[in-house]
């Protein structure tokens, strides 16, 4: 067997190898001809024998020649003359050795285009290969050769691959979009159509990759995003991380431009807060009618709560991402949600610490008070890298207020020491901006400045002179002993910048410490040769204010230094000194500039702004490049202001198909027999996808009528799926369909091939929809239906009627095809059971009622509220609830409660998948010492969720479930209750079920479906004479339909 | 996204390059290489660094730098995260992540890079998937495959990517079924001159290693899972479930993964008593003096075990980065060994288990530089330890169940209390 293959392969490469050695002589010639690569003599007799190898028939010779290429690759040097060689193997049988001739051809094909062309169609031929990864790998690497006369080949390639069955080969495709993009921008319009296709997978495999195709080349079609806004919202969970996090930021951009903010108008922003402070005032008017409660759209809480539960991700770029999505989209009270998460990321690596500390450091300084908790998060260790220690310094800053700024002066303290002098000077400007925001601490920041002052290190040093010199500036009238101080420590301090700025302030100020200057003046003039450059430039500076302001004093000496500066070594010096010499001494030839001396000189300057560098970082949506480099990076999406009013919802309304009117089957008819409407154009093209899907190759996507329908069936019935099957719900009349299969023969058969049935709702099934790892297939008996009187409606309440169904295997979800709406429920029992008595429960007493709302946690489930009461003298903590039985029961908990005191009572609601029969809920109720078994049992009309339909709707719907689907009773009813109030009342007290309009005064209507799958429930209620009446029900779930007849004959009977 | 890799070397080489899309000269590096001469240290060098055409941003482990190159626009924690990735793979595959085993592996790390990305985007980075395409290498796989000429890299394509459950591969078979969890915390504290605690917190994981036959569906349980409030997770454990019950149910990647990771912070861990701080398990008694003019400085440290539940504390190692005016020291060690380095100023004191009976201290002089002035600040100690058995949070594991599988797995869970970046400042 081994051989065999061995020899095959061997054989088949002959052949390749023949040919292209053949083309490859021709071509050689050319390719040595190219300059330079006489220039690796060494390498080029290494090359030849490394071709030798490559020539060989022997395949472990061939592989260890690429790897030594590969070797070559890696390092960076040139192995461009070994194409021809290397080209031929392209074909190979052995799977590494091919892969590495891909990572050659990749490598090179740009600069050998011609000789790269010769692999092209191998890869063609394994565009079609059976294999999806083989597929995929080709595509893959076809698309990466860069080689512009291939651009229709590619674009061809990757239009097949976006239809292709397997969302491995689509991501592929995907992928592929972006390369082709870059290679050619010309066919943008092209490429878009494929996005526009791919946009709408469902799987979550592509979708991380098209939405970074989008994101490359048409960003600005935002427009493509809002049919398929939801669906990437309720995918995200289950998207590969590095999908999530270019999801999450294409998400971020679009909600701000299809929602209105949800900052109110006195946010925490100062130029917000400006803002309103002028609206209040002066339009008034205007505010009276804005002032109306903000209601977020649905679709913007959709996607807040959908990125939430990624704040735990292991991948921290994901996590940044969602705390950047919140702070851009959420309400403000809702922002600080991020700041844990964030704090966590601090402990990973330094390159992640570092950008999290920049967004974190322009984020502190709007909302201080997210940080604030987490301040000693903020604390600098000794070990950490300089610019992680600054970055922290700035948080620390940003967040120092009243209260806590004696904490963080302290921590300063600390690091002022530090040997890190870098550090410490970062510090101490630190220190200075504290100073200026908070004006408790001034003086006390001032003094501990000062006494830096006598700070061994020069950076210390200079950086407090020059960071006292900043405050002095912005309030010199308080501080002239300040000024009298720092020209005592004149004498003591040696570092030249910091004299200079003493000397520099002292002059600026002089007029304040009229009897000090002079003397400082005086010392200088005495030492004014041995003095640094820099000292001697600001004693000339010096001594020319003072002669401005007070020159009885400091005239000679001001000549005096100026004589000496004319002598100096140093140019600048010189220069300086005679400029100011014109400028101050007043002569004959010195025009008009000395009048104005005092003016140049003793110009008021403006004190500097100790601000953040992270002050305006906000400009740049948070987490990106731009954002960290503080310029525009190339490719940066500018983020959108919200819009003053929302544009239209209802763009992100998928258009749903429903199904009876649509995939109606009429037998003998074949779907293309029937002009499609113009409608459903759109979606008859999709269903041709989904049709090929079906069919694998999509060889022949049209079989006729009856026959192609058992054939779709047995397909999909003797293909043993490889996991559990999903059976999407979808009703035919069943009339129609007994023409075909008798209904409890499929039913049967499905059933046993199932395994286990996660929904089951429709006696027919027109979605079968296997179960293959990664992907949900939609398989369709399209043929068997026709597209005849189609209509497409809107499906509003995502929430409700677009359940992700498989949330546990697969976040997959898929819009429920309804044409019904969930409403309120018609009457909510107030009757109330006892789940646990106080005396078994030890004192702690509960009582259960179905509130019969739809379930917040999950749509399948129903709602229970609890309430919960401590009867004992003693509190009671930690009340949660334990095991569950029968095991796989699903059960949304309410979250543990801490403690409930004595007499106290809390009323919890918790959601059960009761999985739509009456089977009783069994589980613990546990307090920290005991646990209480408990049941919930609910009543066959407790399953229910209540829906509004029309009439017209209503009796379509009914025309779909008779048979056995049918139950139906007559009795005779109370007189009261033959009028339509109390009857009504009385079946909605029964069963969670809406009322439909009906045009017959002696016919009442309701409508409901179950929780759990969903499944249509209709009753009818006809009044005929002498007080009888018929009931019936319609509704897949017989079981169900019979034992609500049960109860509706009983209440209905009952006086 | 990511266009190109480079890896250099702490001497400043590169010797490895690798491009996803058309090829950037090896040139781009040289703003790279100016930024670390810049830097003081090489863990200055910063990790985004804009240039004419490209942007720059790169990591550093083991000594080698990742330099990724960018063209356009892109989270820099997306690539970061990435590098990290590429290292972690690196490290999974050949054991350590030096310049010798990538440059020895050359072909498969080449494989790997052509993997994990596609036109710059990640592809496979789960390192269960990856290990199915390309095998790591072994010793015996070496020998086997030149003698027989097999390959390394499979011939079974992956079927985890495209599974519902990508992170495990499918297949999987042992005789032995076993899974260990280790609880592994890390303290991370400074205490201040006198002793008191200026911030602590817990940094905790459970690291896994699972060797599992088929799907088995695993579900962890807490004693106290109040403690964390704070987790992020292996993207197999069903988040809902979590949310819900507080309960960890995940199918587990197959071998070693990290299945939790969590944050105590001083706030949180004792909810009822929020005013009680982090268990500090050592103290440090210290005496470090330097005396204006004299060119002897003082040195005296004492350490003692303190609030650790009654375990030993083990592996205590000390450092510290004396002043630079420090010449030389003479020390005595009552148990351990200590060395210093002249040049780069740093003591370390590998101390080993403190015995609380007869306490281990360090205690001499110093010489400084002759005539040169006190330093300001006294050296900053870092201190390691581990305390086996016992996690610091007093976080316990409840139960572990399995549900999908017949068989009786083997089960283990293993506490360990590590320092992290333990500082006292003197």
């Amino acid at each position: 067997m081994l051989s065999m293959s061995t020899n095959n392969s061997s054989y088949n490469d002959q052949g390749g190898a023949d040919s292209a050695v053949e083309i490859g002589q021709e071509t050689t010639p050319t390719s040595n001809s190219g300059a330079g690569f006489g220039l690796f003599s060494t390498d080029f007799k290494k090359n030849d024998d490394l071709k030798e190898m490559l020539e060989n028939n022997k395949e472990s010779l061939k592989l260890e020649a690429m790897k030594r290429i590969v070797g070559l690759i890696a390092k960076g040097k040139n192995a461009s003359e070994l194409f021809p060689a290397v080209v031929k193997n392209v074909a190979s049988k052995n799977i590494e050795l091919k892969k590495l001739v891909y990572v050659y051809l990749v490598r090179y094909a740009e600069e050998q285009q011609d000789l790269a062309l010769l692999s092209i169609s191998t890869f063609q031929r394994a565009l079609k290969d059976p294999n999806q990864l083989i597929r995929a790998s080709a595509l893959r690497v076809l698309s990466s050769i860069r080689v512009p006369i291939i651009i229709p080949i590619m674009m061809l390639a990757i239009k097949e691959a976006a239809s292709d069955m397997s969302p491995y080969v689509r991501k592929t495709s995907a992928h592929a979009i972006q390369k082709l993009y870059s290679l050619d921008p010309d066919q943008k319009e092209h490429l878009i159509e494929v996005i526009e296709k791919l946009l709408k997978d469902k799987s979550t495999l592509v979708a991380g990759s098209v939405v970074m195709a989008f994101e490359e080349v048409c960003p600005e079609r935002i427009d493509l995003i809002h049919k398929n806004y939801r669906k990437l919202c309720n995918l995200l969970v289950d998207v590969e991380e590095w999908g999530q996090v270019v999801i999450i930021s294409m998400l971020t951009r679009y909600a701000r431009t299809q929602f209105t903010s949800p900052w109110r108008e006195d946010g925490v922003f100062d130029e917000n807060s400006e803002r309103a402070f002028y609206e209040s005032d002066e339009e008034k008017t205007r505010d009276d009618t804005e002032i109306k409660p903000y209601t977020m759209d649905p679709d913007h809480r959709l996607l807040l709560r959908n990125t939430k539960p990624l704040l735990q991700s292991r991948n921290t770029a994901v996590v940044m991402s969602v705390a950047q999505l919140y702070w851009h989209l959420a309400p403000r009270n809702e922002v600080s949600i991020v700041t844990k998460s964030l704090v966590r990321l601090l402990r990973s690596h330094r390159e992640v610490q570092y950008i999290v500390l920049q967004n974190i450091a322009t984020m502190s300084i709007q909302r201080k008070g997210m940080f604030e908790p987490y301040m000693k998060s903020f604390y600098v260790r000794s070990t950490d890298a300089t610019h992680i220690k600054s970055l922290k310094l700035e948080i620390l800053t940003n967040l120092a207020n009243e209260a806590n700024i004696s904490t963080i002066l302290r921590e300063f303290q600390t690091y002022v020491k530090s040997q890190d002098k870098q550090f410490a000077a970062g510090t101490i400007q630190a220190i200075g901006r504290c100073a200026t925001n908070i004006s408790e601490v001034t003086d006390t920041c001032l003094n501990g400045l000062v006494l830096l002052l006598s700070n061994r290190d020069e950076t210390v040093v200079a950086e407090s002179v020059v960071v006292i010199k900043k405050l002095l500036q912005a309030q010199p009238s308080q501080h002239s002993d300040i000024i009298k101080h720092m020209a005592k420590l004149l004498d003591n301090i040696t570092v030249s910048m910091a004299r200079a700025s003493i000397l520099w302030l002292i002059g600026e100020y002089c007029e304040r410490v009229p009897k000090i200057a002079p003397d400082v003046l005086r010392k200088m003039a005495k030492s004014f040769t041995s003095e640094e450059d820099i000292v001697k430039l600001q004693t000339v500076n010096l001594a020319a204010k003072l002669y401005l302001t007070n020159s009885k004093q400091t005239k000679l000496l001001t000549q005096y230094i100026l004589n000496l500066g004319k002598y100096d070594q140093n140019y600048d010096i010189r220069d300086r000194t005679r400029f100011i010499r014109q400028l101050i001494v007043p002569n004959e030839k010195s025009g008009a500039l000395s009048k104005y001396a005092r003016r140049i000189l003793l110009a008021p300057k403006p004190a500097p702004v100790l601000e953040s560098a992270y002050k305006d970082r906000d400009r740049y949506q948070l987490g990106t490049l731009s954002h960290t480099i503080n310029t525009k990076a190339s490719g940066y999406l500018e983020l959108s202001d919200w819009p003053a009013v929302a544009p239209d919802q209802s763009v992100r309304n998928v258009e749903v198909i429903e199904p009876v009117k649509e995939w109606a089957p009429s037998l003998g008819k074949t779907g293309k027999s029937k002009p499609a409407k113009s409608s459903d154009d759109k979606f008859y093209s999709d269903s041709g996808e989904e049709e090929e899907d079906e069919k694998g190759s999509g060889t022949s996507s049209s079989n006729d009528g009856s026959s192609s329908s058992s054939a779709g069936l047995s397909l999909c019935l003797c293909v043993p799926p490889p996991g559990p099957v999903l059976y999407l719900p979808e009703t035919y009349s069943p009339s129609d369909l007994r023409h075909c299969v008798d209904i409890g023969f499929v039913k049967q058969l499905l059933f046993r091939v199932s395994g286990y049935l996660h929904v089951f709702r429709s006696v027919t099934v027109s979605y079968v929809v296997p179960f293959v790892p990664q992907e949900v297939k939609l398989q369709k008996e399209v043929s068997l239906l026709d597209l005849d009187d189609c209509e497409l409606t809107d499906v509003k309440p995502w929430s409700v009627l677009s359940p992700s169904l498989l949330t546990d295997l697969e976040g997959l979800s898929l819009s429920n095809i309804s044409t019904m709406q969930v409403s309120g429920p018609a009457f909510v029992p107030e009757k109330s059971h006892n789940l646990l008595h106080r005396m078994t429960g030890k004192g702690l007493a509960a009582q259960y009622q179905f509130t019969r709302q739809p379930c917040l946690y999950q749509p399948n489930m129903v709602s229970v509220q609890i309430s919960l009461t401590n009867t004992s003298d003693h509190r009671l903590e930690q009340i949660h609830i334990g095991e569950r039985s029968p095991a796989g029961l699903k059960i949304h908990c309410f979250n543990t409660i801490e403690f409930l005191e004595p007499d106290a009572s809390v009323t919890v609601s918790m959601g059960i998948d009761f999985n739509d029969s009456t089977q009783a809920a069994n589980f613990q109720l546990c307090t920290k010492e005991d646990q209480f078994s408990v049941s919930i049992q609910p009543a066959v009309g407790d399953l229910f969720l209540a829906v509004t339909m029309t009439e017209q709707d209503f009796r379509k719907e009914q025309g779909k479930l008779q048979g056995m689907n049918e139950c139906s009773a007559t009795i005779t009813v109370t007189a009261e209750n033959t009028s339509s109030q109390p009857l009504n009342r009385r079946v909605a007290a029964m069963a969670n079920v809406g009322v439909v309009p009906s045009g017959q005064d002696n016919v009442h209507r309701f409508a409901g479906k179950t929780a759990c799958s969903g499944a249509v429930l209709l009753v009818t209620v006809e009044l005929r004479e002498s007080s009888a009446a018929v009931i019936t029900i319609n509704t897949e779930k017989s079981v169900m339909g019979s034992m609500l007849l049960r109860d509706l004959k009983k209440s209905l009977a009952q006086a | 996204m990511i266009h190109s890799l480079f890896l250099v070397n702490s001497s400043g080489d590169i010797f490895l390059e690798k491009h996803w899309k058309s090829v950037v000269s090896r040139s781009v590096c040289d703003y790279f290489f100016e930024a670390q001469e810049r830097a003081s240290e090489p863990e200055n060098v910063p990790p985004v660094i804009p240039t004419p055409h490209h942007y720059l941003i790169s990591v550093l482990r083991h000594r080698i730098y990742f330099v990724a190159v960018i063209q356009s626009e892109v989270p820099p924690l997306f690539v970061i995260e990435f590098l990290h990735r590429v290292v972690d793979t690196f490290q999974d595959y050949f054991g350590v992540c030096t310049e010798a085993a990538i440059k020895d592996n050359v072909v498969v790390v080449y494989e790997l890079l052509e993997e994990m990305l596609d036109n710059g985007f990640p592809l496979a980075t789960e390192s269960n998937i990856l290990k199915e395409l390309i095998k790591p290498p072994t010793i015996l796989r070496t020998v086997v495959n030149t003698i027989t000429g097999s390959t390394n890299v499979g011939e079974q394509l992956p079927t985890g990517q495209l599974s519902v459950v990508p992170w495990r591969r499918t297949g999987v078979k042992y005789t032995n079924n076993e899974a260990y969890f280790d609880v592994v915390e890390e303290i991370d504290a400074i205490i201040d001159k006198s002793g008191s605690t200026i911030t602590a917190e817990i940094q905790g994981v459970i690291d896994a290693c699972v060797k599992l036959t088929g799907m088995p569906d695993l579900t962890l349980s807490f004693m106290n899972p109040r403690l964390l409030d704070d987790v992020s997770f292996h993207p197999c454990v069903r988040f809902k479930r979590w949310e819900a019950e507080r309960i960890l149910s995940f199918i587990p990647p197959d071998g070693n993964f990290r299945l939790l990771s969590y944050h105590v912070s001083s706030q949180n861990l004792h909810p009822l008593r929020s005013t009680s701080l982090v268990a500090i398990p050592v103290y440090v008694k210290h005496n470090i003096t330097f005396r204006e003019g004299s060119s002897q400085g003082r040195f005296e440290l004492t350490l003692g075990p303190k609030q650790t539940m009654g375990k030993g504390v083990e592996a205590v190692l000390v450092n510290s980065q004396l002043p630079r005016g420090v010449l030389n020291t003479n020390l005595n060690p009552s148990q351990g060994t200590y060395t210093f380095d002249p040049v780069t100023k740093l003591l370390t004191w590998d101390v080993g288990k403190i015995n609380p009976q007869k306490l281990p201290s360090l205690k001499g002089s110093m010489s400084l530089q002759a005539g040169a002035s006190k330093p300001d600040e006294n050296p900053t100690i870092n201190i390691q330890f581990k305390i086996q058995q016992s996690a610091l949070s007093g976080l316990k594991v409840n139960r572990l169940d399995m549900y999908g599988e017949k068989y009786k797995p083997f089960k283990g869970i293993k506490y360990m209390t590590k320092a992290g970046k333990f500082q006292v400042r003197t």
